[in-house]
């Protein structure tokens, strides 16, 4: 379970999150939503510690973050998968070698054992094949498999998603979508997905919370977000001609 | 003021951050073997051009200069030699390695960081000012003291030949010149010069790149300042080391 607490971050004289608390339980799959400039993702960099926090606290499994150093950080960081807005491969390495990198670094397994990892986990993401690839040579769709392959190889008990389908045709954004959700319950992990995408709100969202100018606005299911009555939630969820006509049906014949 | 103030102190703590115990050292060693083929091998065909071409020049210029009865001519090779021994290969060889070798880190790292590679191996524990910046310093700092006895070997042969074809001074007068008053402190301190610029290359390379904010234009403006900032401390540092060693 991860537990945040009335964190507050400014930059310079801009508050961009202003006492914001949640809590993100294990095996479900988290989703934070917002236009574009609501925090989301300095919300979920606070989380993970690569923005310090002003005021408040985010708990793992009651393990303070972050009053924790560097040092006191990794143990936690090594429990922490995380999948990149542009999926953040190590253009230096291979598909294979990103995805073994962290297992080199940290766990005692041979390179064989390391191999076999990889292509377990590629296999998962549905890649075959592209071990000896570089990222430069894969597709934008390919590269945020491989990215959430890498982020599941350390067997993580967190994973973070920014914008996991941005840039990505709607057919993949489903797939990827779907793939994060099968991962979150097969692995039982604690998931946390930022996006501003609809669709993924509306197939993988058992919980939502809606950042708006930097506070956390609600709080819900994907069920309950089509009956909210917020104005500001309104306004960002049926911005789109699709999500109106959405509006219409009943709540009911909602997945 | 402040702006340097602000910088100098950042420089700082991001050395201290270097010094944190490698999450596996066989991975640093490693990552340190592909730097230096990367810095030395990669720039040996630069280093001789430069030195061969180099040599030539200051002979046959020493030559034009010194045209005198009360001057003898094997006092050319002494000049070339020494010229090419403490000033030459080890601060005009570095400060093009600075250029070549300086923005490709900085371009680097500075990629990293705003394509989120920085991110991601934090994330996963690792110490990235250690693994990225590390291997490149020790690597550097280990190769380019070869690169520069390349390039004093190239430039006073390139001296040699330049002086020979030329007919401004002989074969045997211009060996009579490099062996005449030989000071073997001198290639000391060249390594000492050599070892402390690689340093500066790459720590400042790393640095601006390390701290880059933005996209690609800030990227560019990262290289353009690592350079711009390693020649100055090096010609800066090149005074402290003659004024120390050799006043």
């Amino acid at each position: 379970m991860i537990e945040v607490k009335n964190i507050s971050k400014s930059f310079s004289e801009k508050q961009v999150l202003d006492n914001v608390s949640a809590v993100f339980h294990k095996g479900k799959t988290n989703l934070i939503i917002g236009g574009s400039g609501s925090g989301k993702t300095v919300f979920m960099k606070c989380m993970v510690g690569l923005h310090e926090v002003d005021s408040g606290s985010v708990n793992y499994n009651n393990r303070n973050f972050s009053e924790m150093n560097f040092r006191e950080r990794k143990t936690i960081r090594k429990e922490i998968g995380m999948v990149f807005q542009g999926g953040a491969l190590f253009d230096s390495m291979n598909v294979e070698k990103n995805i073994i990198f962290q297992l080199s670094m940290f766990s005692e397994m041979t390179l064989e054992e390391k191999i076999e990892r990889a292509n377990a986990v590629l296999k998962r993401v549905n890649l075959t094949n592209v071990n000896h690839l570089m990222p430069s040579e894969i597709s934008g769709g390919m590269k945020k498999r491989v990215a959430i392959a890498r982020a599941i190889a350390a067997n993580p008990e967190y994973l973070y998603c920014d914008e996991p389908n941005s840039g990505l045709d709607p057919k993949t954004s489903i797939v990827i979508d779907q793939l994060i959700a099968e991962i979150t319950e097969e692995y039982s992990i604690t998931t946390v997905i930022n996006t501003h995408d609809m669709n993924s709100v509306m197939e993988i969202g058992e919980k939502i919370i809606f950042l708006y100018k930097g506070k956390k606005f609600w709080e819900g299911s994907k069920e309950e977000i089509l009956d909210s009555d917020v104005e500001e939630i309104n306004d960002f969820i049926f911005a789109s001609n699709a999500m109106k006509m959405l509006r219409k049906q009943k709540p009911s014949s909602v997945k | 003021m402040g702006r340097y103030l602000f910088h100098i102190g950042r420089y700082s703590v991001f050395l201290k951050g270097l010094f944190i115990k490698p999450e596996r050292f066989s991975v640093y060693v490693r990552q340190t073997l592909v730097e230096m083929e990367s810095i030395g091998y990669g720039s040996l065909g630069l280093v001789i051009l430069i030195s061969a071409f180099m040599g030539a020049v200051i002979t046959v210029q020493t030559a034009y200069n010194l045209v005198s009865p009360l001057v003898q001519t094997y006092i050319v090779g002494l000049v070339t030699r020494d010229s090419i021994i403490i000033e030459f290969s080890p601060t005009i060889i570095l400060l093009v390695l600075g250029g070549k070798v300086g923005s490709s880190i900085a371009s680097e790292i500075g990629t990293m960081r705003v394509t989120e590679q920085i991110d991601a191996l934090e994330i996963m524990g690792i110490n990235p000012s250690g693994y990225l910046v590390v291997p490149k310093i020790v690597a550097a700092v280990l190769i380019m003291p070869f690169l520069v006895i390349i390039s004093m070997c190239v430039g006073i042969a390139g001296g040699w030949l330049a002086g020979d074809l030329s007919g401004v001074i002989t074969s045997t007068e211009y060996v009579r010149g490099l062996q005449d008053s030989f000071i073997p402190f001198n290639v000391a301190f060249a390594m000492i010069k050599s070892v402390t610029f690689a340093f500066i290359i790459t720590s400042v390379s790393a640095y601006q790149g390390f701290y880059t904010e933005g996209g690609a234009l800030q990227v560019g403006r990262s290289s353009t300042a690592a350079v711009v900032y390693s020649s100055i401390l090096i010609l800066i540092f090149d005074y402290v080391l003659t004024q120390l060693f050799l006043a």
